[in-house]
């Protein structure tokens, strides 16, 4: 897809149409506008220009008609400007189903980003063309943010939250990503390059895998089992803490009544901040893990408690109403 | 200065006035006149001006290659937030308040000093102080944490001079709450007879609406500073994850303060501009009421769009969309009062004087500058161009091209008054043209570039972005010029100007009414008020409307 105008970036994601559209509409009410303001400024400085030195103005008050006018119709294109912009900002921050995730540190000043199957890269990001790609962003140190251009999508990276971007690649190439908040020194350097490729290369390149490189679900099991999670969250749900199988992107109900998404954010918390959200029918027993783990290995245990999704729920996992739909 | 050149056309110094009725540094330095405390402030807000100046053309430099062109990446990040927090808290926010509206709220109003004129002083000697505690970060390490002062980076990672520059704004805090305090209570209870709130200048109504925001928002600012000071220096945890605290609610708690600060820094600017037009349009204002009730407007709503600085640090969607409607809803008083300005000068007798050109001016960038903030406020556009150079270049419009544009404007309005001295006019209408055209060859292409992606606060870029930052270097240099100029004629005008007389323009407010320079009392008896604001047609004493001689007699009101 070409650009609409030549100082718009390139579009490559489906984002990039509908902000450009979007851009074009407050282009033209914000030259519409000055057009107006401009000619009339330019038009009554010469035309009203002193004639002779005593000269006075018609003394001119004010005209009810006029501020009802430029009070109401202003209101009305900025509100036109506030649904349009809400409905793609909306769009953005509620991911559709099955997306690609694939997880971004932030750190002074690097990008460590592993794809789902384990595969980890430094300031490169690959994504397949027409895939729903979701980017789960957390920080080690200060926020950052990742930006990308030409998708027309950013997102901080803050320290102690997790937050994600979504969207969908539409053209293969190779596109600038910058981190967009000052985070020190070498803020300015903190970015690299993103890599759209066709399904088939992408699948290619992510095989591609070195030994090196862990499965994310795999390390996340192995972790679950060292830290001893596995003794008291037991799949069958008969443990004294509630089965996590088939969890993830549910809904939780709690010990005070009320309810949560399961989604990255709550699972986070609840390994950081044990106590912050006990499940109902539990108790608080569980140690916090603050400190203890790295963000790479909170991450693993999310991916990992994430891939106990397929698993039956146990009837007796108290609290779990509905597995499934986000 | 006493000393009156022999030549202009019957007006004379008067021989006792502010200036000359006292001398040595003592009575500067103890003074209690509201009109020295201006010249104080305009010393020392100058002082930063030129400051936050020479580190903003050592940015400008550098940008000029992809690499880098001066500096090392820690110099140009300690330049920046340098430049930000000198001009930000140290020149902007008190320029027009504290210089043009200590000198001018009382003698607009017909009173003959502030409410509270030790305080007064009191809140210059404050501002001194924490602008002491600045320079000492600069000189000591410099600062780099932005002008936001960011965490946890602010309270736990940047290696710079992070907690003298917190208290220094923490202390200068008190100054800007003293200096509303004071104008709050000086408009409430000084104003002469007859001086109603209908027929207040429409100066003195933005500056009250900005003592508001001072009163209400500055001890917030204040606080959250102290916190990430405390939580640098003792390891409290207050921002830091890793000590249990949360980096996003400083931003929550800065920007309560720092959005509201934004129209401290435009409102006396637009109050400048609500006097000059009328004033060179020869007419009154189109819709004062509009006018005066927008100012207080944007100082209430403008408490309620602080999270528009965060739609992307994952805060929830329903906050981003109260927040993105309310920044809307800011958007229309100020877009009544440039329909307004615009419509005053319909049928008017313009003149074009060197203030008038600076308003015309300020109008058009104000524009610019407000109506790409309505791109900032729409939610989808902001994921873009969010912490871009479109946001640089959008505030750049509203600080640079409103409230310098109106403070340099006003400088030049109220500059017979302050001095007695007028300005060389040809050299002034230069300067003003050139200021124009420099400061939208410096922004404009900043938006471009914003859009096209370059993330600010970068020390270098990728090379398809060199053009434009060209460009916006080369705008600089003429903009420097802009700024220079004034400087050096205004200065030269104090000793060598011609002889400005008590109301030179004519215009209609009080403060023409007095000598130029005033009395150190303001006024000889106390004026009472009984014609219209920016009424010409009623206001023979002005000498207009006739072709009368343009006399005017010194002291008004005694009918």
């Amino acid at each position: 897809m070409q650009s609409q105008l030549p100082f718009y970036p390139d579009q490559a994601s489906n984002f990039a149409p509908s902000v450009d559209s979007l851009m074009t509409f407050l282009i033209l009410v914000s030259v519409g506008f000055s057009v107006i303001i401009t000619a009339a400024i330019v038009i009554f400085f010469f035309k009203f220009h002193r004639k002779s030195k005593n000269e006075i103005g018609v003394p001119i008050h004010g005209d009810m008609r006029l501020e009802v006018m430029w009070i109401v119709i202003p209101a009305i294109l900025a509100l036109a400007m506030f649904g349009w912009g809400a409905v793609i900002y909306v769009d953005y921050r509620h991911a559709p189903q099955d997306t690609l995730d694939i997880y971004v540190i932030g750190k002074q000043w690097m990008w460590k980003i592993q794809q789902p199957n384990g595969r980890r890269e430094i300031n490169e990001l690959h994504v397949p063309v027409g895939r729903d790609v979701k980017l789960v962003l957390a920080s080690e140190d200060v926020i950052h943010d990742f930006f990308v251009p030409a998708f027309r999508v950013k997102m901080d990276a803050v320290p102690g939250h997790y937050n994600t971007m979504w969207f969908r690649p539409t053209k293969a190439g190779r596109y600038h990503f910058f981190c967009s908040q000052y985070c020190g020194t070498s803020h300015a350097v903190m970015g690299g390059w993103v890599t759209v490729m066709e399904p088939a290369d992408y699948a290619a390149w992510l095989s591609g895998t070195t030994g090196e490189d862990v499965n994310p679900v795999v390390a996340g099991e192995k972790l679950f089992a060292e830290k001893a999670c596995s003794t008291c969250h037991l799949s069958n749900g008969t443990g004294r803490a509630p089965s996590l199988n088939g969890v993830y992107g549910g809904t939780v109900r709690l010990a005070d009544g009320s309810t949560v998404n399961a989604d990255e954010a709550y699972i986070r918390e609840s390994i950081l901040f044990s106590n912050a959200k006990i499940v109902a029918g539990y108790q608080p027993l569980m140690p916090s893990f603050q400190g203890q783990l790295t963000e790479e290995q909170i991450l693993s245990l999310t991916a990992y408690i994430k891939s106990l999704q397929s698993q039956p729920v146990p009837a007796t996992g108290a609290g779990v109403i509905a597995p499934g739909k986000k | 200065m006493s000393t009156t050149p022999p030549k202009p056309p019957g007006y004379q110094l008067p021989k006792e006035h502010y200036l000359n009725a006292t001398y040595g540094l003592r009575s500067w330095l103890l003074t209690t006149d509201h009109k020295r405390i201006a010249l104080l402030y305009l010393a020392s807000v100058t002082f930063f001006f030129f400051l936050g100046g020479i580190f903003a053309t050592m940015i400008r430099i550098h940008l000029l290659t992809p690499a880098g062109y001066l500096v090392t990446p820690e110099t140009y990040n300690k330049l920046f937030t340098m430049h930000g927090v000198a001009m930000i808290f140290f020149f902007l926010i008190p320029s027009i308040p504290a210089v043009l509206g200590n000198f001018l709220i009382p003698l607009m109003i017909g009173a003959k000093d502030v409410a509270f004129p030790k305080l007064n002083l009191l809140s210059w000697y404050i501002y001194i102080t924490g602008g002491c505690f600045v320079l000492y970060s600069f000189a000591t390490g410099g600062l780099d944490t932005g002008w936001t002062f960011y965490t946890p980076l602010s309270s736990v990672y940047s290696n710079s001079a992070v907690t003298p520059a917190v208290l220094g704004i923490f202390i200068n805090g008190f100054s800007s709450i003293l200096t509303g305090l004071n104008f709050v209570v000086t408009i409430h209870t000084m104003r002469a007879p007859g001086m109603t709130w209908f027929r207040l200048p429409l100066f003195v109504w933005a500056q009250y609406s900005t003592s508001i925001i001072f009163i209400l928002g500055t001890p917030v600012i204040a606080i959250t500073l102290l916190l990430a000071g405390l939580e640098r220096m003792f390891h409290l945890g207050f921002f830091n994850p890793a000590l249990g605290g949360d980096p996003i609610l400083f931003q929550h708690l800065f920007w309560f303060y720092s959005h509201p600060a934004v129209y401290i820094m435009i409102l006396p600017a637009m109050g400048v501009i609500s006097e000059i037009i009328p004033t060179f349009a020869r007419k009154p204002i189109f819709g004062y009421t509009f006018i005066a009730a927008s100012s207080i407007a944007i100082a209430v709503i403008g408490f309620f769009v602080w999270a528009h600085h965060m739609f992307l640090t994952g805060e929830s969607t329903y906050a981003a969309l109260a927040f993105s409607l309310l920044s809307y809803l800011v958007a229309i008083p100020s877009a009544v009062k440039v329909f307004n300005w615009t419509s005053t000068l319909y049928k008017g007798s313009i003149s074009y004087d060197t203030p008038m050109l600076y308003a015309l001016g300020f109008i058009g960038l104000f524009l610019i500058g407000g109506l790409t903030g309505l791109f900032l406020a729409c939610l989808g556009l902001d994921i873009h161009i969010h912490d871009t150079y479109f946001v640089v270049a959008h505030f750049h419009y509203i600080m640079v091209g409103g409230a310098i544009m109106g403070y340099i404007g006003g400088l030049h309005f109220w500059w017979p008054k302050i001095t007695g001295k007028l300005y060389p006019e040809f050299l002034a209408r230069l300067a003003a043209v050139i200021l124009f055209v420099g400061f939208n060859l410096t922004f404009f292409p900043q938006f471009i570039l914003g859009y096209l992606g370059m993330p600010r606060r970068y020390h270098n870029y990728p090379p398809e972005f060199q053009v434009l930052n060209v460009m916006s270097t080369a705008g600089a240099s003429i903009l420097a010029m802009g700024y220079l100029l004034p400087m050096l004629y205004l200065t030269w005008s104090m000793r060598y100007g011609k002889v400005a007389g008590p109301n030179p323009w004519p215009a209609t407010g009080l403060e023409w009414t007095t000598a130029s320079p005033p009395p150190t009392e303001n006024f000889d008896v106390t004026p009472e008020v009984d014609w219209e604001p920016y009424d010409y047609k009623n206001r023979p004493d002005l000498g207009l409307g006739t072709p009368s001689v343009p006399s005017l007699s010194p002291a008004h009101g005694d009918d």
